[in-house]
């Protein structure tokens, strides 16, 4: 095989990460467990890289990809990979659009010719540009319909007025009405290289003849110029922001968010324990479930306390800081300045006193065994790969546990001081306008 | 450029352990020490088709209670044991059965067994946590009451299903909810939860035997003689014309549309035909005719596609699609078209060969995790397919010929005797 490759070292021995001489980090795990291969192709392109405009426009350029090339057209695409058994998807994020597929093992060429033809070949037919207009405005009405979608909205917008985290992914309205063609294969041509790019594969292969395989589809595909775009940083706040979205309905949502670090931060990791104690584990697996939070620190105190109907939480990770939010779905015979005293108390709590250290134990075990649910998947280990090398590298997610099980009573205590300030906080009500409804907001804290 | 090798990756005779213990419990266990997790799932045969009327979401509200405490346990405490070992357990009513479903690392099974045993047989129901427990379901239906979707499909069934007990939500209404008390829930729990009939699934990184032999421990010695035979369900009537319902909710952006007849039941002979001909129809690739004649080209929607549902009773066959307010009408009747196609002319070879193939294909795909294989084998357990269904499974699909998808379609859906059920801002 002529192109050049470069072994890159991972901490696990069954894990071959190389990049190709055009740029393109090629990520390889067998796994023998079922007669299935898992494809993802990652690139570093999502709503972080948009400005006022032309938001939502990595968003529909995934739409697009759907569309077609002159070697497989619309309608061949998807009867093609459905003809295999395969399941395919793709999904647009802040800092990244991934494309997948799952396939019975011995059909798995389809996806590698694909992926690797889309790559640079997709046609953007103007006509197909306009019908996905009307559908992705769609896509975002229903959307709209949602109350915590129109919060979380809001919530994001005022927590970023610099960075481009600022905007939903599906973006504005105003955007998708305007958005031309050109633009949309100006942000596919500049994004779209291997040098951009992540290939990762898990399952029932053998390395080397996927490795030339993949060598084969990608050695003339040239590295793209480097992508130009620069990040604006969002500067620390300095008091608490708060909001409030009116609608239809009758109940009461909030939404209270601070901002925390990227993920690659040394704080990422106690910001994720606290979180277990306040509001029950997140699952960052794409496949693969949760599990329950009554336990929960917010849970007692504020579903317990019969203030709310339910509680939970999360963080994100993420190339640039991003945030954490809290979630509650009020009771409808409680009013938004009963509860908001109740979940800054429990904050103050854990600023004041170090958590116990049992605590700490079963957020971790929790972790763990959020972990082995999701190996059951040969999907998820493969989007494991890809996924933390958008954010981090692959180490990072072989590390996780042991740097949960590492956080100590003290990090928590710190970094709770640290991030739930209430100067890094904003604070969003969705109040219902629908009959009957009586929720009211007076602000007070 | 497979590696693999192994010959009984399906799930048949050679690799499921099955029991019946001697109250009727049928235990069924698969092994897979590439993971170091369990699956315990299942059901027990009593669901909303119990209900009262003026009572109705009793079963659900019920099942929802159960892991509020038992005799042994307060709610707290149940989830301290749970949660501490990183572990999942749901109870949830639906309209025939109550199922379950939970997960933990294989070394905590018998604790997730234990767990099980005393929600379905001890509950306590205390006071506190069923009052708790009403608010939440009272706002989750505040909150289904705002929800398109949902709104569309309640009044699908309100049409389809008029004298059929099928029309009526399981997790009930507002008033219904109110007039529960947590006397009903104790009589109803004593008169309906029972072994007979009730199935209980293990999957993952432990024994089958050891399975089996953990599900008896806990289980065996529970009888309830007052336990009902299942509920037998009356036809459904056939309707004359296209009958709609129009909910309006204002300020929506979106219209979400549920159309469609009552389809077969996962028993009836022709099942096969009618999932694989609503493949065909709006399923297959991106989401079959439907979804090309909707979404691809006339750009209407976000979402199109069909539906069949199969189960113990007839479930619906219906189309779903959500669209902007002013292209309800032309969604219908594109929808409308695609139905009258489907019951017109024979399917085309490649079509159904297309199908066909996918469903083949994909098998191993869905047996992947051990949820995939625990939902496969309540599956046999639960339409009686045998033992060696997944083994026969191939050959049942591609039997499936042109003409039957094409009687199956004539047998079940009349383009001008639809049910359309619709939700969002209509006034």
């Amino acid at each position: 095989m002529s192109g050049q490759m470069e072994l890159q070292s991972v901490t696990d021995q069954s894990v071959t990460k190389l990049r190709l001489s055009n740029g393109l980090l090629v990520m390889l795990k067998e796994i023998h467990s079922a007669p299935i291969i898992s494809h993802w192709m990652w690139y570093r392109v999502g709503s972080r890289n948009e400005s006022a405009g032309t938001t939502g426009i990595s968003h529909w350029v995934e739409h697009m990809l759907f569309k077609g090339t002159p070697q497989f057209p619309p309608t061949i695409l998807d009867k093609a990979i459905s003809r295999d058994g395969g399941f395919w998807n793709a999904f647009t994020y802040l800092d990244w659009t991934t494309y997948f597929e799952t396939m019975p093992a011995e059909k798995i060429d389809l996806a590698l010719r694909l992926e690797a033809d889309r790559m640079v070949n997709c046609t953007f037919d103007p006509l197909e540009v306009e019908s996905e207009r009307t559908v992705i405005i769609s896509e975002r009405q229903g959307n709209e319909d949602q109350p915590l979608f129109r919060l979380g909205e809001e919530l994001q917008a005022s927590a970023f007025r610099v960075h481009s985290y600022h905007h939903e992914i599906i973006g504005d309205l105003s955007d998708l009405q305007t958005i031309q063609r050109e633009d949309l294969y100006r942000h596919y041509r500049t994004y779209y290289a291997p040098n951009n790019a992540v290939l990762a594969v898990a399952g029932d292969f053998e390395t080397p003849r996927m490795l030339d395989r993949i060598q084969e589809l990608y050695r003339d595909i040239p590295a793209g110029p480097e992508i130009q775009w620069r990040a604006r940083s969002e500067p620390p706040q300095a008091g608490e922001r708060r909001l409030m979205v009116e609608g239809q309905g009758e109940t009461t949502y909030i939404q209270v968010t601070h901002h925390t670090p990227a993920a690659s931060h040394p704080d990422f990791f106690p910001l994720t324990v606290m979180d277990s104690l306040l509001t029950g584990p997140s699952n960052l697996n794409m496949f693969g479930g949760g599990i329950s939070n009554k336990t929960s620190r917010l849970y007692r105190a504020l579903v317990d306390g019969e203030l709310v109907v339910s509680v939970y939480g999360g963080l994100q990770a993420t190339i640039d800081p991003f945030l954490h939010t809290f979630t509650i779905i009020m009771r409808p015979d409680r009013q938004v300045d009963e509860v908001l005293p109740v979940l800054v108390g429990e904050i103050q709590r854990l600023q004041d006193s170090p958590p116990p250290a049992d605590e700490l134990a079963r957020a971790v075990k929790q972790a763990r065994a959020m972990f082995a649910y999701g190996s059951e998947s040969i999907s998820n280990q493969a989007f494991w790969m890809g996924f933390s090398e958008m954010f981090d590298d692959y180490d990072w997610f072989l590390t996780y546990l042991d740097r949960l099980a590492a956080v100590t009573p003290e990090d928590i205590q710190r970094v709770a001081q640290e991030y739930l300030r209430s100067q890094n906080r904003v604070t969003g009500v969705y109040l219902p306008t629908g009959n009957g409804a009586n929720a009211s907001w007076g602000g007070g804290v | 450029m497979s590696g693999y090798s192994g010959s009984d990756s399906l799930p048949g005779p050679g690799n499921i352990t099955r029991a019946r213990l001697a109250n009727g419990i049928v235990v069924l266990a698969r092994s897979n020490f590439n993971s170091p997790s369990v699956v315990v799932s299942g059901y027990v045969m009593c669901g909303s088709l119990f209900d009262p009327e003026e009572k109705l979401g009793l079963a659900d509200f019920t099942a929802s209670a159960l892991m509020r405490g038992t005799q042994r346990r307060s709610f707290q405490e149940i989830y301290d044991a749970l949660e501490s070992a990183g572990a999942n357990l749901s109870i949830e009513g639906s309209t025939h059965s109550t199922g379950f479903g939970s997960k933990a690392l294989s070394e905590d099974l018998k604790l997730l067994l234990q767990l099980l045993s005393e929600a379905l047989r001890q509950p306590s129901f205390p006071e506190e946590q069923v009052e708790r427990l009403r608010t939440q379901v009272l706002t989750r239906l505040a909150i289904r009451a705002q929800d398109t979707g949902e709104r569309a499909a309640l009044a699908f069934d309100s049409l389809a299903y008029a004298d059929h007990p099928y029309r009526l939500p399981e997790e009930g209404y507002p008033e219904t909810v109110q007039s529960i008390t947590r006397q009903d829930m104790i009589d109803f729990h004593r008169k309906h939860f029972g072994p007979s009939g009730m199935v209980i699934v293990v999957v993952g990184g432990v024994d089958p035997q050891e399975a089996v032999d953990s599900v008896t421990e806990v289980f065996a010695d529970w009888e309830n003689p007052e336990q009902p035979a299942p509920i037998e369900l009356p036809p459904t009537t056939p309707f004359s014309r296209t009958v709609t319902e129009r909910v309006n909710i204002p300020g929506k952006s979106q219209v979400d549309i549920v159309m469609g007849a009552v389809g077969p039941s996962r028993f009836s002979e022709d099942y096969f035909a009618a999932i694989l001909g609503n493949s065909v129809l709006g399923q297959f690739g991106m989401m079959g005719r439907i979804g090309d004649a909707v979404r691809e080209k006339a750009g209407l929607a976000y979402y199109a596609y069909s539906s069949l549902a199969g189960g113990l009773g007839p479930g619906p066959w219906t189309m779903l699609a959500g669209v902007d307010p002013g292209k309800v009408e032309q969604a219908i009747q594109l929808i409308t078209q695609e139905v009258a196609r489907f019951t017109r002319a024979l399917v085309e070879e490649q079509e159904l060969a297309d199908s066909q193939a996918n469903f083949i294909g994909r098998l191993p795909l869905t047996l992947e995790t051990n949820g995939g294989v625990a939902g496969a084998l309540l599956n046999l357990e639960r339409y009686d397919l045998g033992i060696d269904y997944y083994l026969r499974y191939s050959d049942l699909v591609r039997s499936v010929t042109r003409e039957a998808v094409l009687e199956t379609a004539r047998t079940y859906l009349h383009p001008e005797r639809l049910a359309i059920g619709m939700a969002g801002a209509l006034e």
